[in-house]
C-alpha cells in the first residue's frame, strides 16, 4: 500500500470534494444560526407607551413597561435636583458624554438629564449586566452605600450606584449612566415614552 | 472477524445462549473485558476515588428525573412557573421527582468539585493523562451551561434575573457583544423565546454533548490507566507470566463492589437532603425563585446558586482600580522577562511591544468587559494545567511540605470567594475578593515556577497499600 504511487489526480478531486462539502455544510448552518435571531413578531413589539404623571407627587417614582423593560418616572424634590450639582467630582460621566446617541437624547444632556428639571425619565436597567437598580432615595449612610450618600439608586447585583439623575458613580462596575429613552410631553402631565418629535 | 464458535454437544441453555451472542456481538464481550473485568486499577484508591463513579450516578439521576419532569413541564413564559407548581402540588410524586432533580444539580457540583480537587492534589492531569483532564474540564464547562440554562426553566425571579445578568456578560464583549446577546436571547429582553431555546438546550443539546464527553473521558482514562494517591505508575511492574500490573486489581468485581459503599453513603446524604432540606436554607433552591419572574423588578439581593459564586466573586472584583493592578502586573512581568530570560534583542522588543498592547487594551475597554474575561479565564485556566505543572512528581504526598499549605490556602481562598459571591456587595468584600482573585490566578499562572521549587521526597517503586 505504502509502495503504491500517489495518484495526484484523484487526490486533487478528493480535496475539491472535501472543500465543496465544507462549503455546503457551512451554508446549511446559516439558516439554523439565523433562526436564533429575534422573530418578526418580537421585532414588531415595542410600540411607544403613554404615562399619566398627574398623580405622581414629589419624591415618588412610578414604573411603566416599555419594550419589556422598566421605565422609571421620578418626580424629584427641589433638594434632590439641587444636590445633583454637587456630585460632579464623584461621577464617571457627569455630563452624559459617553455614547450620547444611544443613552441620552439631546434634550437630556444636562445635569438633571431631563426635559423638566424635576421629572426624570430613564430605563431602570443597570448598564453593567442588566439588573434593575433599587431606590435608595433617603440620604445618609446605609448598607452598601457611602456615608455621604445623597440619594439615588443602588444596583443590588454588583453594587453600582447612580444619583437621582441616573448618572453612574466612579469606580463601580457599571460603565454608563442609565439610558434616557426618547420621550416627549403630550400635555403637561401626559408623557409618551419611546418616541419624541424627531421620531 | 473471529471464527464462528460451536457450543459443545449437550451444553446448557446458558452456554448455548452465550455462544450464540458471542458469535453475533463479540464487541460486547471484548469491551466488557477491556473496561470492567480486565481493567486493572491501582489497589490503593482512597476515599477521594469515589467521586468519579458518584458523578456518573448523579448524571443518571438527572437524566431519569429530567425525562419525567419534561412530561409535565411547559416551556412557555406564561405557563412555566405555574407548571412547576403543578408538578410540585398536583402530579403524583411530582414533588419528589422535582426535588431529586434540583438537589441532583447541587450534588453534581459537589461531587465534581471534589473529583477535580482529587485530580489536583494527586497530579492526575500529568503526563500521560492530559486528555483525560481536558475532557474533564470540558465536562465541567458543559455542566455549568446545563445548570445555568436549567435554572431559567422554573421562570422565577432568580431564574429571570440570573439569566439576564449572565446573557449580558456576553454583551460586554467589544464590537460583537450586543448582537451576540440578542442572538442568545432571541428577543430584546429575556422572554418566551429565551425560555424556549434554553429548554431545548437543557434537555437535549447539552446532554448529548455531555454524554459524548463522558465517554471520551472514560475511554482516554482506560487507555492510559488510572492514577492513584501515590502517583506511582503501576504499569512499570507487571507479573511476568500474566502481564497484569502487580499493584492493579480488576475493576470488576473489586471496584464495582467498593464503589457501592460510596453509592450507599451518597444516597443516604442525598435522600436526607431531598426529604428534609430540599431548599437547603436557600442555597439549593433560592427563596426569590418562588416568586414568578417580573421583568420590572430585580429582587433586592440577587446571587447565583452556590456553585457559581466563586467565579461570580471574581467577576465582581474587577473594578476600574483593579484593572490598574492588572496593568502593573503586566508591566512587571514584561520587565522581568526582558531582564531575566535569555532573550535576543528582537524578542525583548516583541515582549515589550506585546506588553504595551495588552496595557493599551486593558485601559481601552471597560472594566465590565475585563470582569467577564476574568470570570471566563478562571475556568479556562484549568485546561493548560498539565503543562503549567512542572513538578517532577505527581502526588502531593511526595511534593515539598510547604506545597500542602499552598493547596490548603488555595481551597480556603476558593471557599472564601464562594462565600463572598453569596453576600451583597460591600467594600471590604470587594477588596478581599480582589486579593482572592489575584491568588487564584497566581496559583495557576505562576505554577511553572513554584512547582519546581523545593525538595521532593523519593517516590516509592510500589504503591502504599495495607490490606485490611
Amino acid at each position: 500500500m505504502s509502495e503504491a504511487k500517489v495518484d495526484s489526480g484523484r487526490r486533487t478531486w478528493i480535496a475539491i470534494t472535501c472543500g465543496a462539502g465544507a462549503v455546503g455544510g457551512a451554508a446549511v448552518a446559516v439558516p439554523f444560526v439565523a433562526s436564533f435571531a429575534p422573530s418578526e413578531r418580537a421585532k414588531a413589539a415595542g410600540a411607544p407607551v403613554q404615562a399619566d404623571i398627574s398623580a405622581l407627587r414629589p419624591g415618588e417614582k412610578m414604573t411603566v413597561e416599555w419594550r419589556g423593560k422598566p421605565v422609571w418616572i421620578v418626580r424629584r424634590t427641589e433638594e434632590q435636583v439641587n444636590a445633583l450639582n454637587k456630585l460632579e467630582g464623584q461621577l464617571a460621566d457627569p455630563f452624559s458624554k459617553r455614547n450620547p446617541s444611544e443613552l441620552t437624547p439631546e434634550y437630556a444632556r444636562n445635569v438633571p438629564r431631563s426635559i423638566k428639571p424635576e421629572v426624570l425619565v430613564c430605563v431602570g436597567i443597570c448598564s453593567h449586566l442588566g439588573c434593575s437598580p433599587v431606590d435608595r432615595f433617603a440620604p445618609g449612610a446605609q448598607p452598601s452605600l457611602p456615608d455621604d450618600w445623597a440619594g439615588g439608586f443602588l444596583c443590588p447585583c454588583h453594587g453600582s450606584t447612580f444619583d437621582m439623575a441616573g448618572r453612574v458613580f466612579k469606580n463601580k462596575p457599571a460603565p454608563d449612566n442609565l439610558e434616557v429613552p426618547r420621550h416627549m410631553y403630550l400635555s403637561d402631565t401626559l408623557l409618551l415614552i419611546g418616541e419624541d418629535s424627531k421620531g | 472477524m473471529a471464527d464462528f464458535k460451536e457450543a459443545p454437544a449437550g451444553a446448557s441453555m446458558t452456554t448455548q445462549a452465550t455462544v450464540w451472542l458471542e458469535n453475533r456481538f463479540p464487541t460486547a464481550f471484548s469491551e466488557y473485558k477491556k473496561h470492567m473485568s480486565e481493567y486493572y486499577a491501582p489497589k490503593n484508591f482512597n476515599v477521594w476515588y469515589f467521586f468519579g463513579s458518584l458523578a456518573m450516578l448523579v448524571l443518571v439521576i438527572q437524566i431519569v428525573t429530567g425525562i419525567f419532569l419534561t412530561m409535565h413541564y411547559k416551556p412557555d413564559a406564561a405557563k412555566a412557573f405555574e407548571s412547576v407548581e403543578y408538578i410540585m402540588r398536583d402530579v403524583p410524586w411530582g414533588w419528589l421527582i422535582r426535588y431529586m432533580h434540583s438537589t441532583g444539580a447541587s450534588a453534581f457540583f459537589i461531587v465534581v468539585y471534589l473529583h477535580m480537587w482529587r485530580g489536583l492534589i494527586y497530579g492526575s492531569y500529568q503526563k500521560p493523562r492530559e486528555l483525560v483532564w481536558i475532557f474533564g474540564v470540558a465536562i465541567f464547562l458543559c455542566l455549568m451551561a446545563e445548570a445555568f440554562m436549567g435554572y431559567l426553566l422554573p421562570w422565577g425571579q432568580m431564574s429571570f434575573w440570573g439569566a439576564q445578568v449572565i446573557i449580558n456578560l456576553f454583551a460586554a464583549i467589544p464590537f460583537i457583544g450586543p448582537d451576540l446577546a440578542l442572538l442568545i436571547r432571541g428577543d430584546y429582553v429575556v422572554g418566551d423565546a429565551t425560555l424556549n431555546r434554553f429548554f431545548a438546550f437543557h434537555v437535549i443539546a447539552v446532554p448529548l454533548v455531555l454524554l459524548g464527553l463522558v465517554v471520551a473521558h472514560l475511554l482516554t482514562l482506560h487507555d492510559v490507566g488510572s492514577n492513584n494517591p501515590d502517583g506511582v505508575d503501576i504499569k512499570k511492574l507487571k507479573d511476568p507470566t500474566t502481564g497484569i500490573p502487580l499493584d492493579g486489581i480488576a475493576f470488576h468485581p473489586y471496584y464495582t463492589v467498593h464503589d457501592l459503599i460510596g453509592v450507599g453513603v451518597f444516597l443516604m446524604i442525598f435522600s436526607a437532603i431531598v426529604f428534609f432540606a430540599p431548599e437547603m436554607g436557600g442555597y439549593f433552591l433560592e427563596y426569590n425563585n418562588f416568586i414568578p419572574a417580573d421583568a420590572l423588578k430585580t429582587p433586592a439581593h440577587i446571587a447565583p446558586v452556590w456553585y457559581f459564586t466563586p467565579y461570580y466573586s471574581m467577576l465582581r472584583a474587577v473594578t476600574d482600580q483593579f484593572v490598574n493592578v492588572f496593568v502593573g502586573i503586566v508591566a512587571i512581568a514584561a520587565v522581568l522577562t526582558v531582564l531575566r530570560a535569555g532573550l535576543s534583542g528582537v524578542w525583548k522588543l516583541v515582549v515589550l511591544v506585546g506588553a504595551l498592547v495588552v496595557i493599551a487594551l486593558l485601559k481601552a475597554f471597560d472594566a465590565k468587559f475585563w470582569g467577564v474575561v476574568v470570570m471566563g479565564v478562571a475556568v479556562m485556566v484549568l485546561f493548560p494545567l498539565p503543562w503549567l505543572d512542572r513538578s517532577p512528581v505527581r502526588s502531593i504526598r511526595y511534593r515539598p511540605g510547604w506545597n500542602k499549605w499552598l493547596y490548603a490556602i488555595f481551597i480556603v481562598n476558593f471557599l472564601v470567594l464562594g462565600y463572598l459571591g453569596i453576600k451583597p456587595p460591600s467594600e471590604i468584600g470587594t477588596l478581599v475578593s480582589q486579593i482572592g482573585t489575584l491568588f487564584y490566578f497566581g496559583f495557576f499562572l505562576l505554577m511553572p515556577w513554584w512547582s519546581r521549587i523545593g525538595t521532593f521526597k523519593p517516590v516509592p517503586e510500589r504503591v502504599n497499600f495495607h490490606a485490611h
